[in-house]
């Protein structure tokens, strides 16, 4: 029975430490701030759920005990995680960070125009952000 | 822009900072037994108060707490202050705690501790002098 829980525990927290890691290459290997933004809060965020989903199942089998800590923590990241990004990009967007030259549409702008806010130009450049 | 466009933090805020705020109260109470305490427990509610101002503007936490921040940090000091004192009118020395155990209607056998008292005016003090900090170098004028 405890080896079945230590087994389950050990595949959340390794499935969450590979979604991490994911995560850290797709910072790497994406072009633009948009596409960072996309992988750095998504997966990075289902990683450290996973790993928390991992511990709280550990120390409920192992100690007996529930950590509601844990399971507020959970729910803290999966809230928080998000919004986060969106600021991130809302953020950048606003100051006119530049899109990758293969992006195709721009809703965003259309909405600031009709709001009445001049949009910063991000489109298309020409060359566009270089791949590292 | 319109303020219409920051309805993600805005309403994201309003849970956030009750789940925060949850969490210093637990810190608050369990700072005896396990790690926690007074300190930790106001920079906490203080992040929620910053977290609030952030989301929307300084004029609502003024509204949530309206009261001046630095009268908060001088109530604090105050009861810290009192509760060393209390010590003396019972024939010992300056800031000796003292505790029992109570039964309580909900809680059941329950150990008070003249500690969380002080703890209290920890709390309040660091909550006030955080948020005085902040407001003063958020503010205008």
């Amino acid at each position: 029975m405890a080896t079945i829980v230590e087994w389950i525990s050990a595949l959340l927290a390794l499935a969450g430490a590979v979604f991490c890691a994911i995560s850290a290459f797709g910072l790497i290997r994406l072009p633009d701030v948009y596409l960072r933004s996309h992988a750095a809060t998504k997966s990075a965020a289902l990683g450290v759920l996973f790993i928390l989903g991992g511990a709280f199942v550990y120390f409920w089998a192992a100690d007996g005990e529930i950590d509601v800590k844990l399971l507020l923590a959970i729910v803290f990241v999966f809230l928080t995680s998000p919004v986060a990004g969106h600021l991130n990009g809302r953020a950048a967007y606003r100051s006119g960070v530049k899109m990758w030259t293969g992006s195709v549409r721009d809703d965003f702008k259309d909405v600031l125009e009709q709001a009445g806010t001049p949009a910063p130009d991000t489109t298309l450049e020409k060359e566009g952000p270089k791949r590292p | 822009m319109p303020r219409g466009s920051d309805i993600f933090l805005q309403n994201i805020s309003k849970i956030v900072v009750f789940i925060v705020l949850a969490f210093a109260l637990y810190l608050f109470f369990t700072g005896h037994g396990s790690p926690g305490g007074g300190f930790i427990a106001g920079l906490m509610s203080a992040g929620a108060l910053l977290l609030l101002a952030l989301a929307y503007d300084i004029e609502t936490v003024r509204k949530v707490i309206p009261f001046d921040f630095k009268l908060i940090t001088a109530l604090g000091l105050l009861i810290a202050l009192c509760t060393g004192t209390g010590a003396l009118f019972f024939g010992e020395p300056f800031l000796k705690h003292a505790f029992g155990y109570f039964q309580l209607p909900l809680l059941g056998k329950t150990e008070l501790h003249t500690a969380l008292i002080f703890d209290l005016g920890v709390y309040l003090a660091v909550v006030g002098v955080t948020m005085t900090i902040l407001l003063t170098i958020g503010e205008d004028s």
